[in-house]
C-alpha cells in the first residue's frame, strides 16, 4: 500500500467514533474484552481524574472497558493510594512475575501488563495527561473493533490553536521531528506516515503484543513500531487524532536522555535486521554538560536499554494462558537467583 | 415540625450513603462540563454537552431556546405540578483561560469548578441520582442550565424561559456549587450601574489644573461616600470596580466606575440611583468631560417569608444534616422567580476556596450533604410538604 493511500485510509479523527453505543455493540458482537493499562511513576496529581473519567464513562455508562489497571514502577508519592481510592486495580510491577529479575522502566510495566491484564485488546494511556477525556481510549480502540486487519493504533495530537492558511506543518514533538522522523526517512520511509510515533497512547491486540520484545526504557515505542512493521506490515497500523494533549513539558536535557535510549534500540534493530552489517560496540554512557561558575562539568549517565523478550516465550505466561510449554529457549528470561 | 418532614428526615442517612456511591458519575460530569469554557453569552458548547447528557437519560423535550438555555424534562407520575431546577451555565472565565480541572482525593481544582460547574454537573447527574435512589416524582421535573446569567447577562436566560414557557412553574430551586449552607429565599432591590467619564478629543490639556478622568472618578467616589445611607430599610452602596488610564505619565482620558445599590426598598434604590446620576452629571460639568451612565441590571425586592414552609423545611432538612443555614437575600437567578411570584430558593452544594480565581477549588466530601439536602427538598416540594396552607 502506498504511504499516501495508507494515510488516507488508516488515519482517523476521534470524532468518527463518538457513537459509543455502536462501538460497544460491535465489541460485544465480536466477544472482545478490552483492558486499559495506565503505567505510573509518581503521578498522584493526575491519576485520580483519569481513573474516574474512564470508569464512569467507559465502564459504567458505556461498557467498553472490562478492566482498568494501574501498573506502578514504585512511586514514592501517593499515586498508589490515590489510584486505589478511586477504584482502580493497582499492581506494583515488581509483584508481577516476581520470580524474574526485576527491571525498572515504563516498558517493564507495559510488558508485565500483558501477563497481568485479561483483555484481547490492551490500550495503554500515560498517566500525566491533564486534559484526559474518554476519547483518549475509545479513539484508539475503535479502529481495532471495526477493522479486523488493524493490529496497532497509535495516537497523535493535532489541533492548532490558530491557523489561517490551508497548509500547515503537522507533526510530533521535538524528539520525533529531529530524531525519529529523520531515522525513519533513512531506513523505514513508510513509517514516516505515523505522525507521532512516540506518543504514549496506543491500543494493540494481544496476539501482537505477546509476540514482540519490549525495551524497558525509552525505546519501547520505537521498537514496537519497527517490530510490528516487520511482522505485519504498514497495513497493520492505524492512527487517531485525539486533538490536544496537555501534559508536563520535558526539558531539553531529559529529551537528550530519551534520544540516547531510543538510538540504542534503533541501532539494535538495524543490526538484528541486518541493515547494518558490522557489529557495533555502543556505549551506554550519555555525556551531558553543565556550567559551574566558569567551569564546565561533564555529567555521565548510564542509560542501558535492556529488553524483555516476547511474552509468548515466558513459561509463566504460557501456563496462565493455557498454551503448551515453550520449546524454543532462545529468549528465556533470567530468573532471580 | 411537620410530622411528614420528620419522617422524610429519617430517610436521609440512607439517602446520603447511596449518594456517596455516585461520586464518579458526578465528578465525571463536573470535569467534562467544567473543562468546556462558558463565558457569559458564549455558553453554547457547555449547554450542548448538558443537553446531550439529558438525551442520554431519555428525558423529554431535551432542547435549547433562542437565548441558549439548555433543558430537559423528567415527566412526573401525575404531572400536576412543574418544579424547575436551574443552574447557571456561564462563568467569569474567558475561553483563553486554561480550563483544565484536576481531581485530588479530597478536592477538585480548576477555574469555575464551584461557580458554577458543580451546579451544572449536579443538574446533569440528577436523573442518575433519582434512579439510584429509586425516586419517581409525581411532578414534572424541569432541569435547566440557564444562559446569560452573570454580569451584563442580567439573568436573561431564566427570565426568557419564565416569560415564554407554556408550562406553569410552581416551585423553583436554584443550585450554586458554593457554598454549602447557603439558603436564599428573598431578593433585595438592586441596581447595577456603570459610570464612564471620557474627555473629549478637543480637550485643552494645557489648561491649568487639567487632571484627566481618574481624578473625576475619584471626585465622584468621594461624593458617593458622603451620601447618607439609611439603616432601615437596610441599604448599601457597593463600589465594585474602577478602571481607567493607560500608562504612568499620560493623563487618563477615560475612566469607569462600577457599583451596585442594594436595598430592601425599591424606592430607596430608585432615590439613590437618581441622586448618584445627578452627582455624576454635576462632577462632569466641572471639567467639561463627557459622562455616560448605564444601568446594567435591576432587581426588585421580594420573595417568600421566613416562615413559608419552603424556607422552614429547608432549614429543618439542613439542620438535620448538620448544615448551618446561612440565610441571605440573593440577587441571582432567584430574583427572576420572585418577579414571577414563584416560590423558590437557592441552595449551595459544597465548600470551596478562591471563588472566581483560576485556582478555584471545591471540597468533595461535603458534596454528599449538599446533594442530600437538594434531593430531600425535591421530595418535600413534590409531595406538597412545602405548600402554603
Amino acid at each position: 500500500m502506498k504511504l499516501s493511500t495508507w494515510l488516507k485510509r488508516n488515519t482517523y479523527h476521534h470524532s468518527a467514533f463518538a457513537e459509543l453505543e455502536d462501538l460497544v455493540a460491535q465489541k460485544q458482537k465480536q466477544g472482545l474484552s478490552i483492558s486499559l493499562c495506565i503505567p505510573t511513576l509518581n503521578e498522584e496529581a493526575t491519576i485520580g481524574k483519569e481513573i474516574i473519567l474512564f470508569r464512569s464513562e467507559l465502564m459504567n455508562r458505556y461498557p467498553l472497558l472490562d478492566e482498568i489497571a494501574v501498573i506502578d514502577s514504585g512511586s514514592t508519592d501517593d499515586t498508589v493510594s490515590v489510584a486505589r481510592s478511586f477504584g482502580a486495580d493497582v499492581y506494583l510491577a515488581e509483584d508481577i512475575l516476581p520470580e524474574l529479575d526485576p527491571k525498572k522502566g515504563k516498558g517493564e510495566n507495559l510488558w508485565k501488563a500483558i501477563y497481568q491484564l485479561k483483555g484481547d485488546i490492551i490500550v495503554y494511556i500515560d498517566a500525566d495527561i491533564k486534559n484526559i477525556h474518554p476519547r483518549f481510549a475509545y479513539g484508539l480502540i475503535a479502529p481495532l473493533v471495526y477493522r479486523k486487519e488493524i493490529q496497532y493504533v497509535k495516537a497523535f495530537y493535532d489541533r492548532p490553536l490558530a491557523f489561517s492558511q490551508g497548509i500547515r506543518p503537522s507533526g510530533g514533538g521535538r524528539v520525533t521531528e529531529i530524531l525519529i522522523r529523520p531515522l525513519f526517512s533513512l531506513f523505514f520511509p513508510e513509517l514516516t506516515g505515523l505522525i507521532q510515533p512516540l506518543s504514549g497512547e496506543y491500543a494493540v491486540r494481544r496476539e501482537v503484543l505477546e509476540q514482540i520484545p519490549f525495551p524497558i526504557g525509552y525505546g519501547v515505542e520505537t521498537s514496537h513500531i519497527i517490530d510490528v512493521y516487520q511482522k505485519w506490515g504498514l497495513t497493520a497500523f492505524a492512527q487517531t487524532d485525539l486533538d490536544q494533549r496537555v501534559h508536563r513539558n520535558q526539558d531539553t536535557r531529559s529529551l537528550g536522555k530519551m534520544a540516547f535510549g531510543i538510538l540504542q534500540t534503533f541501532f539494535s534493530r538495524l543490526q538484528a535486521l541486518d541493515i547494518i552489517h558490522d557489529k557495533l560496540e555502543l556505549s551506554h554512557i550519555l555525556r551531558q554538560f553543565q556550567a559551574h561558575d566558569e567551569e564546565f562539568e561533564t555529567l555521565e549517565l548510564q542509560i542501558l536499554e535492556e529488553e524483555r523478550p516476547p511474552m509468548i516465550t515466558v513459561d509463566e505466561y504460557r501456563v496462565k494462558r493455557g498454551l503448551p510449554p515453550n520449546i524454543d529457549k532462545t529468549n528465556k528470561e533470567t530468573k532471580k537467583k | 415540625m411537620d410530622q411528614r418532614i420528620t419522617e422524610l428526615i429519617e430517610t436521609l442517612p440512607h439517602m446520603h450513603s447511596k449518594l456517596k456511591g455516585m461520586r464518579d458519575t458526578l465528578l465525571t460530569n463536573l470535569v467534562m462540563l467544567g473543562e468546556i469554557p462558558a463565558p457569559t453569552f458564549r455558553e453554547h458548547n457547555r449547554m450542548s454537552f448538558l443537553v446531550n447528557r439529558f438525551t442520554q437519560y431519555h428525558m423529554l423535550n431535551c432542547s435549547t431556546d433562542e437565548v441558549g438555555n439548555g433543558l430537559g424534562i423528567i415527566p412526573g407520575k401525575n404531572g400536576e405540578r412543574n418544579i424547575l431546577i436551574v443552574a447557571h451555565l456561564d462563568t467569569v472565565f474567558d475561553e483563553t483561560v486554561d480550563h483544565t480541572i484536576s481531581i485530588e482525593p479530597n478536592r477538585v481544582k480548576g477555574p469555575a469548578v464551584g461557580d458554577n460547574a458543580l451546579g451544572v454537573a449536579t443538574l446533569a447527574t440528577i436523573p442518575a441520582l433519582l434512579e439510584e435512589l429509586d425516586i419517581q416524582l409525581n411532578s414534572n421535573l424541569i432541569l435547566m442550565g440557564s444562559s446569560r446569567s452573570l454580569g451584563h447577562g442580567n439573568i436573561e436566560g431564566l427570565r426568557f424561559f419564565l416569560d415564554n414557557t407554556d408550562m406553569p412553574v410552581h416551585e423553583g430551586v436554584c443550585i450554586e456549587g458554593v457554598k454549602l449552607g447557603r439558603l436564599s429565599h428573598t431578593s433585595i432591590g438592586m441596581a447595577r450601574c456603570e459610570v464612564t467619564y471620557r474627555l473629549p478629543e478637543e480637550y485643552d490639556w494645557t489648561r491649568f489644573g487639567a487632571v484627566g478622568s481618574i481624578v473625576t472618578i475619584n471626585e465622584l467616589i468621594n461624593r458617593i461616600l458622603e451620601i447618607p445611607v439609611p439603616r432601615r430599610p437596610k441599604t448599601s452602596i457597593v463600589l465594585g470596580s474602577i478602571s481607567g488610564g493607560r500608562s504612568f505619565n499620560t493623563i487618563a482620558s477615560d475612566a469607569v466606575l462600577r457599583f451596585e445599590i442594594r436595598s430592601e426598598s425599591n424606592q430607596m434604590v430608585h432615590t439613590l440611583r437618581q441622586q448618584i446620576e445627578d452627582i455624576a452629571a454635576e462632577v462632569s460639568s466641572h471639567n467639561g468631560s463627557e459622562v455616560e451612565i448605564q444601568i446594567l441590571a435591576q432587581r426588585n425586592p421580594g420573595g417568600i417569608s421566613f416562615s413559608h414552609p419552603l424556607a422552614s423545611n429547608a432549614r429543618a432538612i439542613m439542620k438535620s444534616l448538620d448544615i448551618n443555614p446561612r440565610i441571605s437575600p440573593s440577587t441571582s437567578e432567584l430574583s427572576a422567580f420572585i418577579d414571577h411570584k414563584i416560590p423558590a430558593l437557592t441552595l449551595g452544594l459544597t465548600d470551596g476556596e478562591n471563588l472566581n480565581k483560576p485556582e478555584e477549588s471545591i471540597e468533595i466530601e461535603p458534596i454528599y450533604n449538599g446533594l442530600t439536602q437538594l434531593l430531600a427538598m425535591l421530595v418535600a416540594i413534590d409531595k406538597g410538604y412545602c405548600d402554603e396552607t
